[in-house]
């Protein structure tokens, strides 16, 4: 297993990387929304992600099980 | 269909590269002068380098059918020597006439330090003698949003046309201010840094097109010539027509590289019969 620096230093970039996809994502959503003038008849799956996200900003997580805490989330949006 | 790979470091890469890009539609890349992964002691080195991009490298391409062009520049992080520059600077407008050299890039700003600056400032000098087209490095993460507010200030502290300048590597945070200072701007997209495919969609479909340009990431570290690909099936999977894909990935290059008459690619029209 990598030291706690190395973990950070390997895996940042990639990490920066999937939540600019994420915030594009959602900006992306709004734009379409300001284009069409209404929102998905549906949104569940936006609002799933937004509590995943909020569900990843809570500090402690003493199982270190936060993947496992995200798939069981999405497994409620079919 | 055809696309133009405007910024494009074939030295990196290999012949295989080259094949693909010809099989996916690439007919023309453009390969500016860039950081080799090392600081280089000698100007001489940078002359020979200036060689292979401007003579050599244009034969690799065209056994693939591909049009090889380059830019010529000392780049940011070796800017920091200002003796090397200085000297590198001195034999650079010999290069400047080779019939594939669109101008002078890629320049630009790394840590944005006083040398630096004066390097930018030296090879935009070079290049408004010379009635060249240049094209300018913004820097990387953390240091792009006040780097590419530098190159802004610099630029407007000297007479140029804004017409013929391209600022690269813009993102959500720097394009606004490019544009509206109306230089070119230009994406590029990596795996991991700089601009994603789907971000650089998400841009096009923000901001008027005119000025925009789209590059894929090709050099030595981790990069894919084929995110402009993958760029350009997004944008076609988002619902815009060939021709508007045409327009950013193939026209948007030869408008702005055709301001060097040595550019002959033209523009295409796509027609139905």
């Amino acid at each position: 297993m990598l030291t706690p620096q190395k973990t950070l230093d390997t895996y940042y970039l990639e990490a920066r990387r999937d939540l600019l996809e994420v915030a594009a994502m959602l900006d992306r959503y709004d734009r379409s929304v300001e284009k069409e003038g209404k929102p998905a008849a549906d949104e569940s799956k936006l609002n799933s992600l937004l509590e995943a996200l909020a569900l990843l900003s809570k500090k402690d997580h003493p199982e270190s099980n936060r993947a496992e805490q995200l798939l069981v989330h999405f497994a409620k949006v079919s | 269909m055809q696309i133009i790979q405007p910024h494009y470091h074939a030295i990196a890469r290999t012949a295989q590269d080259y094949e693909r890009m010809a099989m996916s539609g690439v007919v023309a890349v453009c390969e500016p002068a860039f950081w080799a992964g090392f600081d280089r002691r000698y100007p001489e080195t940078f002359i020979d380098y200036f060689a292979q991009i401007s003579e050599f490298e244009p034969t690799r391409a065209a056994e693939f059918g591909i049009r090889h062009y380059c830019w010529v520049a000392v780049n940011p992080k070796e800017a920091e020597n200002k003796e090397l520059t200085d000297e590198v600077l001195r034999q650079m407008p010999e290069f400047l006439e080779k019939e594939t050299c669109l101008g002078v890039g890629e320049t630009g700003l790394h840590k944005s330090t006083k040398n630096e600056i004066e390097s930018l400032e030296a090879h935009v000098e070079i290049a408004m003698k010379y009635n060249q087209l240049v094209l300018i490095h913004t820097p990387h993460l953390s240091d792009k949003a006040h780097g590419t507010k530098t190159v802004l200030e610099v630029l407007a502290g000297m007479d140029v046309n804004p017409d013929r300048i391209w600022i690269d590597h813009v993102e959500e945070q720097t394009i606004e201010p490019v544009l509206d200072a109306g230089y070119w701007a230009g994406m590029t997209l990596y795996p991991v840094t700089k601009c994603s495919p789907r971000r650089a969609v998400d841009i096009l479909e923000k901001y008027s097109t005119e000025r925009l340009l789209v590059n894929s990431s090709a050099d030595w570290g981790p990069s894919d010539p084929f995110t402009l690909q993958e760029s350009i099936v997004e944008f076609r999977r988002r619902g815009h027509s060939l021709q508007e894909a045409v327009d950013i990935y193939h026209n948007n290059p030869c408008r702005f590289l055709g301001q060097n008459p040595k550019w002959d690619i033209k523009p295409i029209t796509i027609s139905e019969e």
